[in-house]
């Protein structure tokens, strides 16, 4: 009977909004408010705001539960959380730091920043970024979910089988899991060939593959391994979702299943997944590191080559996370000398960025405190990784806290500190206002001690053996210490993020106004105002070598060249399909979720019909008029 | 010269967090602190590659330091021109990509000659056997070539090399003794070894590494270690057990223990018919140390656990034994705390 | 793009109309893309499929099971829709919108033979015992298996609905890139099915 009453109004919702049909005049006014406006953008600075948007929250759900495990694990047989509801904690701190916060954010950067720094008017497909978007948060929101509606999934990040099949996980925890990435998973791999396909075709002219800005390279890379590694996870999370869902037996014993087929699958994504986190950071210290030293970046093509061949090198490694699985000595040496490979081009980089600095003039504003902060965090967290590779000695400190403050000193040293490091390098570009650089300090110092704090203590918890993913620990074991300065420096790291909202908060109501090219840029988005217009480019430029802007600012006359001459500039529609398909996946998924099959499909024939609606829609954009922007641009 | 207080400050901080957390561990259940010949080779690895590393880390630290401070922008510089947009070179390029490579390759031989020993079946003549079973949130250990079973207590002769057959129940496990070796996954529908061998007698901590559910903190374990004699000893007393009931109070409890725990436990030479597998085996429990691998084995505390076992261990398969009186527990305990 | 637009209609279609706007060549770029990361999908099952076939808990082994010369016939009929497909793209190519229309009919004709085959071939497997959750092997074939049919079920639809709109709207440059990424899609399909073929059941005839 429920599930009747979902499909009828659901039906009517669905039919409503497709036809237009109940209330012309109310559905005229909604498209003229702004949160319409939003829905519907194709913008890709829009868009991207709405990814910082997004990431941003599910940081501030996730960095709660962090908080939360730490202040559990502050003293020894501690009852704050416990058993199942800790596990439950855990699993959501990751899944939502890996999958709804360190990508997104990164994408957030990558859609505004990359069609700026390639000359491009938009992305290549505007519709489609729209539609990554609205995916992306249906599926985070989905997941979340599970927190009010049945219970959180517990069964870790890497959600193993069997502890995630039905009889060791009743709930519908890991279903939430399964779908909601599931969903999320689509509008990343949509996301990943959007960018690919913007970097190969939208380049301005003369914006040749060796004069991209490294953030827009990296973007590449990951993009690329997007695009290899989500599908595996999206046949894994097939299986699992059938197994729970349809009792099938892929990973059940008892019908001949294997668990260990998950764990590969799993990590054949998962190792390429935290490249594809940590590479776009890389690109971003890369532009941080260059432009506040005023220098051209060091060894421009080794650091192409080096990205390159960290994405390439970051598939041939999965095993490494499975060591103790027992696969024999012949493939965990195969895995460990290929994991050790990548240090050489990780190691190429972080010389390179060092001699980028070495003979320069480096300003230390907060951006660049964040990326020489990096320097020394992700070295740190680098060296371990070296020593995990060592099978013998990983096998004493896999799945201990060792590994956690290995993962959590390039996780954080990495991405997250070089999304603040862009944040700070490329807000005043998009608003057109500058972050305090005095709370921006704060922020940074707060952060970077108390990142330290929290987790180098971490590194001598592992070797005094305490597992990870343990919600107690007992008294009299030495742990009592390091866990102690673990939590107080995981209290650090939330002043530090209250300063950058408090800034941010600060900035929006009265910034200091930044101009077009703050900080001495290097690249084409420091030649456009700040925030762009519309279409960022009046005419499409013509790129006549390696950091464009400063070749024409200090040996040219300082004004980019135009590749076109003046005329109609064609912009796609807003389209609000992709909130629609997006809000179907979600009903879709919500229906499995609880088994309820009919309102499952009606979900997906929901998303069916929009398909079609959208390929039979005529979308042939409008165009700006010369003289509607004349006056603004001078 | 107030901007150079927090860098000093991290080091000064960082140096105390070492000295603090580097202090002698006295428990057995430390890496840092092994006790066996597989714990010491992956120890000395640990070493190894932590010798390279602090190299590394010193190179790209000094670099480092040199660069920030000789480099920063000093007041008066913005009127000058740019630096000179150096593209690259190739020299330094080589040398940091050649070493780099040198010394991985200095890490990677004894990593991959390492591995492969510590793969190496043992001699069965000069080495004993032991299966473990992975339940979740406890550990079952049989002695094939004893034909005794026992639980969350695995109790190993000194000096000699032990191969751990390594079954899971339900869910993956992985099974860890810190100051013996490294770990190895219980893993459904599989077998996987791993060969340990403790030096001296003593008693080492043991953990469950691989998230197994909601006691998967409390899923611990503890290896006894004797002199090969001693061991002789525990293994005949195991064979044939001290089970009978040495009063009435403890007799009482036997006949308990039969009408509510022998679906699960069981307890060899009591003359029960039946021997539950599902949950630990309790033969000789007066002898353990701990009771559910969680509390000191006493009374008060078996008596607790009994109780409320779901307090203690949240998810476990144990129902909370509440219905039965005070005297009932304690005739219960009573029985429980005579077994040898 | 309104003008070009215009002049093709006035002017007859540009050589290869698929990959006259930059619209265009985005989306068949785009969509290489997306076959790409398709390739990765299949990969991961037809190695789960491997990794499990051995696993039918006593049910048919693939040996006992497979109607080779049923899967045969649908395999012919597969590889000749995808030659149908082509000559619809060539008719494209020569702007004759009724040989596109006419071809494509066809393709999706035999796309639809060939779902009606694999259908009856998998109710014939499940009165023998193999099932979506029979074993472990039955798990990991039918999702290998329902992912391709699942592919070519789409695609019919797919084309279908890009016949109705050529229908409508001729051949522009707005609808060739569109008929042009659905026959890619359509042999794309095509050589996931040899793969299948191949490794499913050829190789499940070695006893």
């Amino acid at each position: 009977m429920a599930t009747l009453i979902v499909i009828i109004v659901f039906a009517l919702f669905l039919g409503a909004i497709l036809t237009g049909g109940y209330n012309r005049e109310y559905l005229e006014r909604m498209q003229k408010s702004w949160i319409w406006q939003w829905i519907t953008t194709v913008d890709h600075k829009r868009i991207g705001i709405l990814y910082l948007l997004a990431g941003g929250f599910f940081f501030g759900v996730a960095g709660l539960e962090a908080l939360l495990i730490r202040i559990q694990l502050m003293f020894p047989d501690n009852q704050l959380l416990t058993g199942d509801f800790y596990n439950q904690v855990l699993t959501m701190h990751g899944t939502t730091m890996i999958f709804l916060v360190a990508l997104p954010l990164l994408f957030g950067l990558m859609n505004v920043i990359v069609p700026l720094q390639i000359g491009a008017r938009d992305v290549a497909f505007p519709f489609l970024n729209s539609l990554g978007f609205w995916l992306y948060f249906a599926g985070g929101l989905l997941l979340n979910l599970s927190w009010l509606f049945g219970g959180a999934p517990d069964s870790g990040w890497t959600n193993y089988a069997t502890l995630a099949l039905n009889d060791y996980s009743p709930g519908p925890g890991i279903n939430y899991y399964v779908l909601g990435l599931q969903i999320a998973g689509i509008g990343t791999l949509i996301s990943g060939i959007n960018f690919l396909v913007t970097i190969v075709n939208m380049r301005a002219p003369g914006m040749s593959y060796l004069r991209m800005p490294l953030f827009t390279w990296t973007t590449f890379v990951a993009s690329i391994l997007i695009l290899f590694a989500f599908p595996p996870l999206t046949a894994g999370l097939f299986m699992m979702m059938f197994d729970r869902l349809f009792d099938t037996k892929f990973f059940a014993i008892s019908g001949g299943g294997n668990v260990t087929i998950w764990q590969h699958i799993f990590w054949i994504f998962g190792h390429p997944e935290v490249y594809i986190i940590m590479v776009p950071a890389f690109g971003i210290f890369s532009d941080v590191i260059s432009t506040f030293s005023k220098k051209r970046l060091f060894g421009y093509n080794s650091m192409v080559f080096a990205t390159v061949l960290i994405g390439f090198l970051g598939f041939m490694v999965w095993v490494h996370h499975m060591f103790t699985v027992g696969l024999g000595p012949i493939a965990n040496t195969i895995f460990a000398i290929a994991t050790m490979a990548i240090a050489v081009p990780t190691g190429i980089k972080i010389f390179n960025w060092l001699f980028t600095m070495w003979g320069g003039r480096i300003r230390f504003t907060t951006s660049m405190l964040f990326a020489a902060g990096f320097i020394v965090t992700f070295v740190m967290g680098g060296v371990t990784g070296v020593m995990l590779a060592v099978v013998p000695a990983n096998l004493q400190v896999h799945d201990t806290y060792f590994v956690v403050a290995h993962f959590h000193y390039v996780l954080i040293g990495g991405t997250i500190q070089g999304f603040f490091a862009g944040l700070y390098f490329w807000w005043p570009k998009m608003f057109g206002t500058l972050l305090n650089e005095r709370l921006g300090k704060a922020h940074f110092w707060l952060f970077y001690l108390g990142h330290h704090l929290t987790f180098f203590p971490q590194h001598f918890l592992g070797l005094f053996g305490m597992p990870r993913r343990i919600f107690t620990y007992m008294k009299g074991y030495e742990l009592e210490m390091s866990n102690l300065l673990s939590s107080i420096g995981a209290i650090l790291m939330t002043a530090g993020v209250l300063a950058l909202l408090y800034n941010i908060m600060l900035t929006l109501r009265k910034g200091e106004p930044a101009g077009s090219d703050p900080w001495d840029g290097r690249s084409l988005e420091w030649a456009i105002s700040s925030p762009p217009p519309v279409y960022n480019f009046a005419q499409i430029p013509r790129v006549r070598g390696l950091d464009p802007w400063w070749l024409e600012k200090y040996e040219g006359d300082g004004t980019l060249k135009a590749a076109e001459p003046l005329g109609p500039i064609h912009m796609p529609s807003p389209n609000h399909l992709p909130f629609l398909m997006a809000m179907s996946f979600f009903i879709s998924g919500l229906g499995f979720v609880f088994h309820s099959w009919q309102v499952g499909f009606l979900g997906l024939i929901g998303v069916a019909i929009i398909l079609f609606v959208r390929s039979f829609e005529e979308d042939h954009g409008y165009h700006i008029q010369p003289d509607e922007w004349n006056g603004v641009e001078s | 010269m107030k901007r150079y207080l927090p860098a000093k400050w991290v080091v000064a901080c960082l140096l105390m967090i070492f000295i603090w957390v580097t202090g002698c561990a006295k428990h057995n259940m430390s890496v840092l602190d092994p006790q066996g010949p597989v714990g010491k080779v992956q120890l000395n690895l640990l070493y190894l590659s932590t010798g390279i590393m602090t190299f590394v880390v010193i190179v790209v630290a000094v670099i480092y330091i040199y660069v920030v401070v000789r480099y920063r922008e000093r007041p008066g510089d913005e009127e000058k021109d740019p630096p000179e947009q150096v593209a690259g070179s190739k020299k330094l390029e080589i040398l940091w990509t050649s070493v780099p490579i040198l010394l991985l390759i200095v890490l990677a031989i004894p990593t991959i000659s390492t591995t492969f020993t510590l793969n190496k079946k043992p001699d069965p003549d000069h080495s004993i056997r032991i299966n473990v079973i992975g339940y979740q949130y406890w550990w079952g250990f049989e002695y094939p070539d004893y034909k005794v079973t026992t639980s969350n207590e695995v109790h190993i002769p000194t000096g000699k090399k032990v191969e751990f057959i390594l079954k899971a129940h339900d869910v993956i496990h992985s099974f860890w003794v810190p100051s013996l070796g490294g770990k190895e996954d219980l893993t459904p529908g599989r077998t996987t070894r791993l060969v340990l061998q403790a030096d001296k007698p003593g008693i080492y901590e043991g953990k469950c590494t691989e998230l197994c559910g909601a006691s998967h903190a409390l899923m611990r374990f503890r290896v006894v270690a004797h002199q090969p004699e001693d061991f002789e000893d525990w293994i005949a007393s195991q064979v044939t057990p001290d089970s009978t009931p040495k009063n009435k109070q403890a007799e009482q409890g036997r006949r308990l223990f039969a009408q509510n725990c022998i679906g699960c436990h069981a307890i060899r030479g009591a003359g029960y018919k039946v021997l539950g597998r599902t949950a630990p085996e309790l033969t000789a429990f007066s002898e353990r140390t701990r009771i559910a691998g969680v509390l000191d084995n006493n009374r008060a505390n078996l008596k607790s656990w009994l109780k409320n076992p779901q307090g203690i261990k949240p998810g476990n398969r144990m129902p909370a034994f509440d219905h039965l009186t005070d005297q009932q527990v304690e005739a219960m305990v009573e029985y429980l705390e005579t077994l040898k | 793009m309104r003008i070009e637009e215009q002049t093709a209609s006035v002017a007859g279609l540009p050589a290869e109309p698929e990959k006259a706007t930059l619209e265009g060549k985005n989306k068949i770029l785009g969509f290489w893309f997306f076959l790409a990361a398709e390739t990765t999908l299949f990969a991961t099952m037809i190695g789960t499929y491997l990794a499990l076939k051995g696993e039918t808990m006593n049910g048919p082994t693939p040996y006992e099971l497979f109607k080779m010369p049923m899967v045969a016939f649908a395999t012919l009929i597969l590889l000749t829709s995808s030659l149908t497909s082509v000559l619809g793209i060539m008719g494209m190519h020569a702007n004759q919108l009724k040989k596109l229309l006419q071809w494509f009919g066809i393709t999706i004709l035999l796309g639809a033979v060939f779902l009606g085959l694999e259908v009856y071939e998998f109710m014939e497997y499940a009165h023998e015992g193999h099932t979506f959750t029979s074993s472990a092997f039955g798990s990991s074939f039918y999702l290998l298996l329902g992912t391709h049919g699942g592919h070519v079920l789409f695609g019919v639809l797919w084309i279908l609905g890009l016949m109705i709109q050529g229908r409508k709207k001729g051949i522009t440059v707005h609808t060739a890139p569109k008929f042009y990424v659905a026959s890619l899609y359509w042999h794309f399909v095509d050589v996931v099915w040899i793969f299948i073929f191949t490794v499913v059941y050829l190789m499940g005839m070695i006893p």
